[in-house]
């Protein structure tokens, strides 16, 4: 099936989202949309899945003329979409939620249940899905669920894959098998369409490229074409992916960390035994595949989660059982992994989230009573100096999107007087102007020397950031490398060779 | 800061654009970031009867509330009428006479609802005696009569409330009225103390009584993880029966009595008529009004209340920020069990004067029916509550005076709860995320998973 936009273009009130946009997408092809966060991208495949009706332009099926009222149109017309968040229900099975809205049955109306997982085991192993048929999608980790979605749209018979930012929810390993499924469905004849702000998944993956900025194509590009030259049409303008930064000039010992031992909630060591420091006016890039400790080391560090043995000395005193309150006031700055769930309370205010672990200090409180001309001043001036595009400072955060979300929070950290800067995936799902934006800003508190401490699973983050990287894997750091090392090498580390145990 | 720089094309366009209707279906232009949280994530449901059914939940809760009501009172209509034997009669003979089918049908109905009126708002035949010389008090009785209804309802309201919005469910309003009645009455009868001082420390008691109840749950919720839910409808039993016992022992029981009823408290403990002697509406409104007051302050200017949100709408957040999830736990009810402390009060020293084994009445579960629908915020409990109030006050007059009995008052409060939380429950049961930023009255109903 060939899909075609011609022209196609969506206003909202004075936003024009979409400006006369032409797109054709062949069988068989990969087609990545490259492109920052609202740049038009998840707009324009709303309106390719029916959930938004263009205001011009016209959407072609094999040269045909198609109207697409809604996404049962779409799914009729064989595309099929694998939105962000996925649309599951999770207390149903994968064969439950597969044939959820395309329910088969038998005589009097039975559900075809045998058909459904036949089914279900059927497009599994022909696309290498490795999905249980019967698993329940709650117990199932995130990768698999968006495995799920796609066999949903394979069941619906979709030619056409809509995938909107499918990686951003994965861990590097799990974007691996996604690539590899999808290869295998291009095999099959299918057309995919891969949304992403990434560049090097684009590139790895796509036979075309088709860059959008601010609501129009600005090129098609074939993935041979360099990181530089992508991200350039991206922005409109030349971004360094490496921020560039002065050597360090360390100084005392802020974070003194040994021996360290956490314990997970299967009672497994997931940190095991970890010695390092951490000076001020140095970053230390702690990397490794996820899952080898860092968010139970980050969590214990944080106060979140107890040691089990060791000790953590800030300046020297020993802080091993203090509460994360008491973390927070010895000048402890934490930007967690996970920001929606940890950083942020979605429901409150961008004013009230800015001054969430300060609340009940003056000047934002007199007594017990909240100052709000305080909290508002403030807020207003840290929107303002970290540039948090917001419609106004009682705008609820969560309507933000996930760059600004990550920029009141590090406004909100940074905007203490801090001795560490604890940041756990600083930039996971920011597009290429927030995460230098973010890295920019976290040199600037090295710089001022505050002791920072980066955990990251992008080492294009860590070599950008770090003045020392050290490598994670299986609760145990497995050694500490200069920011010149070469990737090979890291790639080791992490993989659990050439070991050499103690810190240098 | 006014002037801010202009949004990417297409960011907050979704969101504000009048054209999306149905926010399950349409994702916001700004949400190809993965972390947009806006981002709704209810299954595809294009029919337009649904999508317009969503919008009015996650948009307007006053609209849902407005229509919830209607349709209570038209459901009760209809009960109203159906259950008349006279109209069933009429309805028999149908097709003889339909118009005497419908009209007898809408009499009784009607009929009912007007009483109900007249016993809870104002009396027209009051009126036009109190213009010939009849009493100006009897005009004003029936609003008396709803005030007095609505107090306890507007305190273990607001109890509930609080412990929501900390992420608490307080089922347990039942069991810390009893705690209040229990310590009130007994320092109504069994303390002498100056005239003024007596009513404060009733009250105080009362306070305590509820507060310590709540503190129980919140301390098992905290130290030991058991679910407040579990625990407070455990407590409720205990009370229920503790009290049944005190009240049959020399400490409680009025003295010649053999039923389970305490001595009279005394004159000074009474919480004092606010308009005069003719009309039960005594201080204890004022109280409430008060604690409205005081638990918007609370919630919305104080650190405390702060606390309370924060860990309520995202524990794991305010756990990260360096709050104490457990002590605010503990707080949160046993401040919640103390404003249920306090609806025992207005009940032993406003309306009752003694206590028996049953005036704690349904208080403790209708608050949390008063919560849903005041969205668990204490202005929407206060008019949740009065029209509550009302509809038991009028409810009285229409038993008395028509052939209706006062049940249908309940089946009318149950549909206008059902009708508002149903679609919440609904989610809630099939764990569909929430829209983030929707009612408070969704996540209301997401404490069942606690």
């Amino acid at each position: 099936m060939r899909l075609e936009l011609r022209g196609i273009t969506k206003r909202y009130g004075a936003l024009v989202a979409n400006d006369h946009i032409d797109l054709t997408i062949a069988p068989g092809q990969i087609h990545g949309l490259l492109g920052e966060n609202g740049a038009g991208k998840t707009t324009l495949m709303n309106v390719l899945y029916g959930l938004t009706q263009p205001d011009e332009g016209e959407i072609l099926i094999d040269g045909r003329p198609t109207t697409l009222h809604s996404p049962k149109d779409a799914i009729k017309a064989g595309i099929g979409m694998v939105h962000q968040h996925f649309m599951l229900v999770p207390v149903f099975t994968v064969a439950e939620n597969v044939t959820l809205g395309a329910e088969r049955t038998r005589v009097l109306g039975l559900l075809d249940r045998r058909g459904m997982r036949r089914e279900v085991r059927e497009l599994s192993e022909r696309y290498g899905l490795h999905i249980n048929p019967d698993a329940y999608v709650e117990d199932l980790p995130v990768g698999v669920q968006q495995r799920v979605e796609i066999v949903k749209a394979l069941v619906r018979e979709a030619s056409v894959l809509i995938l909107d930012e499918p990686t951003s929810v994965l861990t590097p390993g799990e974007t691996e098998e996604l690539f590899t499924i999808m290869r295998q469905l291009r095999e099959g004849g299918r057309s995919i369409v891969f949304i992403s702000h990434k560049l090097k998944e684009v590139q790895a993956i796509a036979d075309t490229i088709t860059v959008i900025r601010r609501g129009q194509v600005v090129g098609e590009r074939s993935p041979t074409a360099t990181d530089a030259e992508l991200a350039a049409a991206m922005v409109g303008r030349a971004v360094q992916l490496q921020v560039s930064k002065s050597p360090a000039e360390p100084g005392d010992v802020v974070l003194d960390v040994h021996d360290l031992k956490v314990v997970d909630e299967h009672g497994r060591a997931a940190v095991d035994g970890v010695t390092f420091q951490v000076r001020s006016g140095e970053i230390l890039g702690i990397a490794g595949v996820q899952g080898n400790g860092q968010t139970e080391l980050c969590e214990a560090l944080m106060g979140l989660r107890p040691a089990a043995a060791g000790s953590v000395k800030l300046t020297g005193r020993e802080i091993t059982a203090d509460s994360p309150r008491q973390r927070l006031r010895a000048g402890i700055g934490y930007i967690p992994e996970d920001r929606q769930e940890d950083g942020l309370v979605a429901e409150f205010s961008v004013a009230d989230n800015l001054i969430l672990d300060v609340f009940d200090r003056p000047p934002y409180a007199r007594g017990v009573a909240l100052n709000l001309d305080a909290i508002r001043e403030t807020a207003l001036r840290r929107v303002e100096q970290f540039d948090v595009r917001t419609t106004s400072t009682s705008t609820a955060v969560g309507t933000l999107s996930g760059g600004n979300q990550q920029k009141v929070i590090l406004a909100r950290e940074i905007g203490r007087d801090l001795r560490l800067l604890l940041a756990s995936q600083p930039t996971r799902g920011l597009d290429v102007g927030s995460i230098e934006f973010v890295h920019r800003r976290i040199i600037e508190q090295r710089d001022e020397g505050v002791a920072v401490l980066i955990i990251s699973a992008e080492l294009d983050e860590i070599y950008a950031l770090a003045d020392r990287i050290a490598v994670m894997y299986e609760g145990r750091i497995t050694g500490f490398r200069p920011p010149t090392v070469p990737v090979e090498e890291l790639g080791l580390l992490m993989a659990g060779g050439a070991a050499d145990g103690e810190p240098t | 800061m006014s002037e801010q720089p202009p949004p990417p094309p297409d960011d907050p366009a979704g969101a504000s654009d009048p054209a999306v209707t149905d926010p399950a279906v349409t994702e916001p232009a700004g949400a190809s970031d993965p972390a947009v949280t806006s981002d709704p994530a209810g299954p595809t449901r294009p029919e337009l009867g649904q999508m317009l059914l969503q919008s009015i939940v996650e948009g307007n809760s006053v609209v849902v509330t407005t229509l919830a009501i209607a349709t209570g009172i038209v459901i009760g209509g209809l009960l109203i009428a159906f259950t008349d034997p006279v109209v069933l009669h009429a309805w028999s003979t149908f097709f003889a006479a339909p118009g005497n089918a419908i009209a007898q049908a809408w009499d009784t109905a009607s009929g009912a609802y007007a009483a109900m009126f007249d016993g809870s708002i104002f009396n027209p035949h009051a009126v036009a005696a109190a213009f010939h010389g009849g009493s100006v008090s009897a005009v004003f009785n029936p609003l008396s009569e709803t005030a007095v209804n609505a107090t306890p309802l507007i305190l273990a309201g607001l109890s509930v409330a609080v412990a929501f919005r900390a992420g608490l469910f307080n089922i347990g309003g039942q069991s810390q009225i009893i705690g209040g009645l229990l310590v009130a009455t007994w320092l109504g009868f069994g303390v002498s103390l100056p005239p003024v001082i007596h009513v404060v420390v009733c009250v105080i008691g009362a306070f305590a009584g509820g507060a310590a109840l709540g503190w129980v749950a919140g301390v098992l919720k905290a130290r030991t993880g058991a679910h407040e839910v579990i625990v407070t409808i455990m407590l409720n039993y205990v009370m229920q029966y503790f009290l049944a016992w005190i009240l049959g022992t020399k400490a409680m029981q009025r003295p010649g009595r053999t039923d389970l009823i305490s001595p009279v408290i005394a004159g000074d403990a009474h919480l004092p008529l606010i308009a005069g002697s003719q009309l039960r509406i005594n201080a204890s409104f004022l109280l409430a009004l008060a604690a409205v007051a005081g638990v918007w302050w609370l919630l919305n200017r104080s650190t405390i209340g702060f606390e309370f949100r924060s860990v309520g709408a995202n524990a794991s957040a305010a756990r990260s920020a360096g709050m104490s999830v457990p002590r605010t736990w503990i707080l949160a009810m046993l401040i919640a069990g103390g404003l249920a402390g306090l609806a025992a009060s207005a009940v032993v020293q406003g309306t009752d004067f003694t206590l028996t084994f049953q005036s704690y009445g349904t208080y403790g579960i209708d608050a949390i029916t008063v919560a849903l629908l005041g969205r668990a915020r204490p202005l929407g409990v206060l008019l949740a509550a009065l029209l509550f109030g009302a509809l038991h006050a009028g409810g009285i007059l229409m038993q008395a005076s028509t052939s209706t009995p006062l049940t249908i008052v309940t089946v009318i409060q149950s549909v206008i709860v059902l009708f508002v939380a149903a679609p919440i429950l609904i989610r809630a049961m099939f764990r569909l995320r929430e829209v983030r930023g929707g009612g408070t009255g969704e996540a209301l109903a997401k404490g069942w998973n606690g």
